[in-house]
């Protein structure tokens, strides 16, 4: 690839966030390493704060391609444009981000049978201190369902890697979106 | 002012041998009246994502040169697109706008360029680093014979009437356009293309 994105200075930020912000680094890993034994080599992402550590691993990994987005719908383009290629992708987004997409899934993932492999972090739900979270979470699993997406939840490490895979299973084999929503019991150590 | 297939006309022996994805309505149909190539991916829906695919293609393929054949309706529909195709700024990609300031396949509504909006002034100020603007056929066969062999990533906005086909509809399904699309970037890798 010709071009990363400027590394964070000092990765300052990150420090911060790790200070303040009790993200799972442990199943941050084990959520990496399951996209990485898939096969998957590229990974788009909006940053938010449960995906710091997931995103800074495909940063610091030479192996990925991580595509920072100005908005999730860019990360189904580009994911269909991966699969068209030859290459499998994932991608990262925050639950508002997937409300956001639902055309590009609709009418270029579902319309061009591109298998779509999202992990989206399940905000809103039970334990959500941030008001302005709380409306996305009631109606994530509802809009899944409309789109006809199959998901499961990751809320035990000890399901993290035999789920992801059998989500990119699915995805490769019914050429469709699949989902995997990322609980607060798996990324928010409290 | 030019008439986008006139441009289409032009360019067409450049697009042959590459890998082109196109938006929907007047430029997919005109292309396809040109000729048909297993290179070429019609996207004929989702406004505004012709220009990430071709970011995704050209990111993961960079032995290929890939041409995003784009609408000022669809990338105003994706600015953002603008930025990430700057940030990561594949050499391999070269994104046309074909500017009718309309948006015409649904009625000929204008758009924000018909009132002055810039889009290769966006592209430059997002950070794409070879940008222009042209009105005549000479000017846009020149400008993009210059892009691809520029081996850096251009924005050429195309300025053409409002003026399409009569019918959007071809008699190629979009699964079999897809499907031959992927076999033929599967055997471009292999040397079989």
């Amino acid at each position: 690839m010709e071009q990363r994105p400027p590394k964070p200075q000092a990765g300052v930020f990150h420090e911060d966030v790790e200070a303040v912000m009790p993200v799972s680094v442990k199943n941050s890993q084990l959520i990496y390493e399951a996209l990485k034994a898939c096969g998957i080599t590229l990974v788009s992402a909006l940053p938010e704060t449960w995906l710091v550590h997931l995103i800074q691993m495909a940063e610091d990994d030479p192996q990925m391609i991580l595509v920072r987005l100005a908005k999730e719908e860019e990360g189904v383009g580009i994911s269909a444009g991966a699969h068209l290629a030859g290459a499998k992708s994932a991608m990262l987004l925050q639950n508002h981000g997937f409300l956001q997409s639902v055309n590009g899934i609709v009418s270029l993932a579902r319309l061009y049978r591109i298998p779509l492999l999202m992990l989206i972090s399940y905000r809103g739900e039970l334990g959500e201190p941030d008001p302005w979270q709380t409306e996305g979470g009631g109606v994530t699993e509802p809009v899944l369902r409309a789109l006809d997406i199959p998901y499961e939840r990751l809320e035990e490490p000890a399901h993290v890697a035999h789920r992801i895979k059998k989500a990119q299973t699915l995805a490769e084999s019914s050429l469709k979106p699949v989902a995997l929503l990322l609980t607060r019991d798996l990324m928010w150590e409290e | 002012m030019m008439l986008r297939i006139d441009a289409l006309r032009a360019i067409y022996p450049g697009l042959e041998r590459r890998i082109v994805v196109t938006i929907m309505g007047a430029v997919s149909a005109e292309l396809q009246s040109l000729g048909h190539r297993p290179g070429f991916f019609y996207l004929l829906h989702s406004m505004g994502l012709a220009s990430s695919m071709g970011l995704g293609i050209s990111l993961l393929r960079p032995e290929l040169q890939v041409v995003v054949l784009d609408g000022d309706g669809s990338i105003l529909m994706n600015l953002g697109a603008l930025t990430t195709m700057a940030r990561y700024r594949p050499r391999n990609l070269v994104h046309v706008v074909f500017d009718n300031e309309s948006l015409l396949s649904v009625g000929g509504f204008p758009t924000a360029t018909a009132t002055g909006t810039d889009i290769a002034g966006m592209a430059a100020a997002a950070g794409i680093p070879r940008t222009s603007t042209v009105r005549t056929v000479a000017e846009f066969t020149a400008a993009f014979e210059e892009a691809l062999r520029a081996n850096e990533l251009t924005t050429l906005v195309a300025k053409v009437e409002a003026k399409g086909p009569r019918s959007f509809l071809t008699d190629l399904p979009m699964l079999e356009n897809r499907f031959q699309f992927q076999r033929h970037l599967r055997d471009v890798r292999a040397g079989r293309g």
